[in-house]
């Protein structure tokens, strides 16, 4: 039975629009005028319990509303919903036990306090004991190597340290379901990483559903082995990302370490030139010719190494985007 | 079961937000500072009204006088909300989100920093009495313990309507983004009305009846004539008290429950 079933979810809001300069701004002050904006568009999907699942999209797609959705913050304009059995705009107690949603622009530490004051308040309000709470910070701050920093006020806190702590105190009541929108944001390469292995050890040891936003594709790739698209609004594409970057690329790409560099014109008979550097080259060959043109660039060239992978996922729903190619 | 984690949720609530409060007590020194109004009130009137031990012009005698707005200040200090703010900037800065998915509603938590900010006042309002009284030493006084104790019951009373009134405008800011402009409509008329600039007897007596309908003589005046001993000029007081409080506690659950479907998450 799914965790999460939405059908026709949709969220309409209104915005004011002004026109820049005095005069727009005095039109605006006696003749206010506002238009509907459709965030999100009869979006359709489930998703089973301990799914691991991205939401991918450019800004403004409907992900981050969406997941306002999905926890209860925004009430929907149309369409059902169903949340761990709830409907999430209640917002009622047993719902909220079991979900957090974590935001990587919005704190919920208390600033100018040490983490461990925020997680007493939190360990109170969802009625976890003393000597339960403190079981649990210790568990959790283990995962996620925190340590001294617990005892330093959060305005002290790194970033990333932030970050975990943040967190740590989304997660003390052990939600089995987790609302992510952009965790990593604004990490380092080194924090990003921990807190990737984090949320995959959390989703293993609990067998937690995570629904996760981010720019960072390499979030995506390394936790949510299925993707939801969503562009303006609407749901794209559901499925495997591999599958994804299949449907996005016909091609894959094939990395060459040549014993002699050759100009572009000599490659061009194998493939689409991606880019040449020195003796280094990158071509597009399409997916059913692929076996066929590594034989023949292995027979016809002297060729010291040769890596076939797919073209970047970022690249791909770069392009996708750029090009208008979703309509 | 509930009642003891109810307890927990408070003790933890307040000591977390006096913590808090703590880190800010230079800020909370200078407010207490800034809330001297009666003072510079006591010194206008007093020279209005220079009559000596005897009541003047105002009824009252220049101890009473001053015993009144001593305990006005005291009243206006433990009384103060500012729960429009703090919720406003919350909203509009999508720090709201945070609290409204947690099982405990949101005004708890502003209600808690109030009375952690009330302790936190707590030092600085006992000098700035100890001064007072070393200025004029003989406006010095102890209430009884039985006036001592229904002052208490008058000045928590009246917070409790200072805080439902200003909550209930905060949850306007579901519909408009700068609810803190309604409340600056509020804030004549508490100053004129609830007794902070003028004991209320100075004002005709239609000015004086037409106030005692609004929930302002109650948030100041009653509490103040009740701390300084002087005569009790209300009737009905304390259930005019409980009237408002069982007035706005229904209202601010209302609006919450229309408002919080307005939400957008905005900022976050």
């Amino acid at each position: 039975m799914p965790i999460v079933c939405a059908e026709r979810l949709s969220k309409t809001y209104r915005v004011a629009q002004k026109q820049p300069g005095l005069g727009g701004t005095l039109r605006h002050f006696f003749w206010r005028r506002s238009r509907a904006v459709e965030a999100v568009r009869e979006l359709s999907f489930s998703i089973e319990p301990g799914e691991m699942v991205g939401f991918l999209g450019a800004n403004g797609a409907g992900k981050t509303t969406t997941l306002k959705m999905l926890s209860g913050l925004v009430h929907p304009s149309g369409g059902s919903l169903q949340v761990a059995g709830h409907r999430p705009q209640r917002r009622q107690a047993p719902f909220l036990q079991k979900i957090t949603l974590v935001m990587g622009q919005k704190q919920q530490l208390i600033w100018d306090l040490p983490p461990l004051d925020s997680f007493r308040v939190n360990a109170a309000v969802y009625g976890l004991d003393d000597s339960e709470a403190k079981r649990r910070i210790n568990e959790l701050a283990e995962m996620l190597e925190l340590g001294e920093e617990l005892t330093r006020p959060v305005r002290k806190l790194s970033l990333g340290e932030r970050m975990k702590a943040e967190l740590l105190a989304a997660l003390l009541h052990r939600p089995s379901l987790l609302f992510l929108d952009e965790p990593t944001l604004g990490l380092d390469v080194n924090a990003q990483a921990r807190v990737r292995t984090f949320l995959a050890d959390y989703n293993r040891r609990y067998g937690a559903t995570v629904l996760l936003t981010s720019h960072y594709m390499a979030d995506i790739t390394a936790l949510c082995p299925r993707v939801l698209l969503i562009h303006q609004g609407s749901l794209f594409y559901d499925g495997s990302l591999e599958a994804l970057t299949q449907r996005l690329s016909p091609c894959r790409m094939v990395r060459l370490e040549l014993k002699t560099p050759l100009p572009a014109p000599a490659l061009a008979a194998y493939g689409q030139v991606e880019a040449i550097n020195g003796r280094e080259v990158r071509l597009l060959i399409e997916r059913n010719q692929l076996t066929g043109t590594v034989a023949r660039l292995l027979g016809d060239l002297e060729v010291l190494d040769l890596e076939v992978a797919d073209p970047p996922i970022e690249d791909l729903i770069g392009q996708l985007f750029q090009k208008g190619v979703v309509s | 079961m509930k009642g003891i984690q109810a307890i927990r949720i408070a003790r933890v609530l307040l000591s977390s937000q006096y913590a808090y409060m703590l880190e800010y007590r230079a800020e909370i020194a200078l407010w207490a500072l800034s809330g001297v109004v009666p003072f510079i009130m006591l010194a206008l009137w007093s020279q209005v009204d220079a009559s000596g031990g005897s009541p003047g012009t105002l009824g009252l005698s220049r101890l009473q006088l001053g015993r009144y707005f001593l305990s006005a200040f005291i009243v206006r200090q433990f009384t103060i909300a500012w729960v429009v703010w703090a919720f406003e900037e919350d909203a509009l800065q999508g720090r709201l989100s945070h609290a409204l998915l947690q099982p405990l509603h949101p005004l708890w938590r502003y209600l808690s920093a109030h009375l952690a900010e009330q302790a936190t006042r707590l030092p600085f309002v006992a000098v700035l009495v100890g001064l007072f009284f070393l200025l004029q030493p003989d406006t010095v006084w102890l209430p009884s313990l039985a006036q001592a104790l229904t002052a208490l019951l008058a000045i928590w009373m009246a917070f409790a309507i200072n805080f439902l009134l200003q909550s209930a405008i905060a949850i306007l800011c579901f519909w408009s983004e700068r609810a803190s402009a309604l409340e600056r409509l509020l804030y004549i008329p508490y100053l004129f009305l609830s007794g902070l600039m003028a004991p209320l007897e100075v004002f005709p007596p239609a000015v004086r009846a037409f106030a005692l309908w609004t929930p302002f003589p109650y948030m100041i005046a009653f509490p103040a004539q009740l701390l300084s001993g002087n005569p009790l000029t209300f009737s009905g007081a304390f259930a005019a008290m409980a009237g408002w409080i069982a007035l706005l506690l229904p209202l601010v659950g209302l609006l919450w429950r229309a408002g919080v479907r307005r939400y957008s998450a905005m900022g976050a």
